[in-house]
């Protein structure tokens, strides 16, 4: 998918940066990483309201103009997926969701099973349903012939900043797929989100590597060039890897002497 | 009548809807979404839909989260 444009579910983003909301120290600092990241859709999670907190969160992310993604973080079943989603859906107005099963606290891997039956239930009931998964390629095809408007491969688990583990998996999905790829969850720094356009993904989500990054605005500027900068590498093609060099300067006309 | 909201034991009047339960918790017009015994009650039927005795009631907004 080398369209200028980034699709999704029938949406055209001028961004290939998703930010996700999670791990901001402060609404203004949010703000702020917003701004800088260029993004034009960002995550929010459902929970429990509080009546003690402080300012507004959705305020923030209409005064940025982003997509509102909602995500069925937390939820460990296909039922507990589900029924996050129909809520998100009455509370935030929109059909897209980022469908998030996951396995268990430690790794926060997706439960592929649950997974797919939650993507299945939710494509039929008319979601737009971005599924964060493995970097399977053969669960990424599933979830794709399933209807997903998107497949979003790890690089490497949510919130550790490893990067991308398996780069050829990611390869492999990226080449396969007929819906956008978006690289969710690992990404450490500009240089990660960068190998994950240059690898053949149409879109970067990141959350952790901003939000808690010493200076976030500063990071969120920087993850904006990276995935820029990833993108436009692949379009122009990199050159093959060699084992000896290959000279620059032509030898031809090369002075003589003694 | 006493409800279950959000984890927590609450005392309701007899008859209490969705609509008044949401208006007490300082519930936004927009943002926030309503369970009730794990079925997800709709906006449009808030002022209509009555809670019962013993409900499980679940009042969700939005936090920040990746």
């Amino acid at each position: 998918m080398d369209d200028e444009k980034l699709v999704i579910g029938g949406e055209t983003f001028g961004a290939r940066l998703i930010l996700g909301t999670g791990g901001a120290t402060s609404l203004e600092v949010l703000e702020a990483s917003l701004v800088a990241s260029g993004a034009e859709m960002a995550t929010v999670a459902l929970r429990r309201i509080d009546p003690t907190s402080q300012g507004s969160l959705l305020g923030v992310l209409r005064r940025a103009g982003v997509r509102l993604l909602p995500n069925t973080a937390g939820c460990f079943t296909a039922r507990d997926a589900v029924l996050t989603a129909q809520l998100a859906r009455e509370a935030f107005e929109t059909d897209w969701i980022k469908l998030e099963v996951i396995g268990d606290d430690k790794t926060l891997l997706p439960d592929a099973v649950e997974l797919l039956d939650a993507a299945e239930q939710l494509v039929d009931a008319g979601f737009v349903v971005l599924a964060y998964t493995n970097d399977d390629p053969i669960l990424a095809r599933r979830l794709q012939t399933l209807g997903c408007a998107a497949v979003m491969p790890l690089g490497s688990p949510i919130g550790s900043g490893a990067g991308i583990r398996n780069p050829y998996n990611v390869a492999i999905i990226a080449e396969q797929a007929s819906v956008p790829v978006v690289l969710d969850a690992g990404i450490g720094t500009a240089s990660d989100a960068a190998l994950a356009m240059e690898l053949g993904c149409d879109a970067v989500l990141l959350a952790t590597s901003v939000t808690r990054a010493r200076e976030p605005v500063l990071m969120a500027e920087a993850m904006r060039r990276g995935v820029e900068a990833g993108w436009l590498a692949r379009r122009a093609g990199r050159i093959p890897r060699r084992r000896y060099a290959e000279a620059s300067t032509p030898s031809e006309g090369i002075a003589e002497w003694g | 009548m006493k409800v279950v909201v959000n984890g927590e034991a609450r005392a309701l009047h007899d008859a209490s809807t969705v609509a008044e339960l949401a208006s007490a918790l300082d519930a936004g017009p927009s943002g926030v979404a309503v369970a009730v015994n794990d079925e997800v009650i709709a906006r449009s039927a808030w002022t209509t839909t009555a809670l019962h005795e013993g409900d499980r009631v679940e009042v969700l907004g939005a936090m920040q989260g990746g």
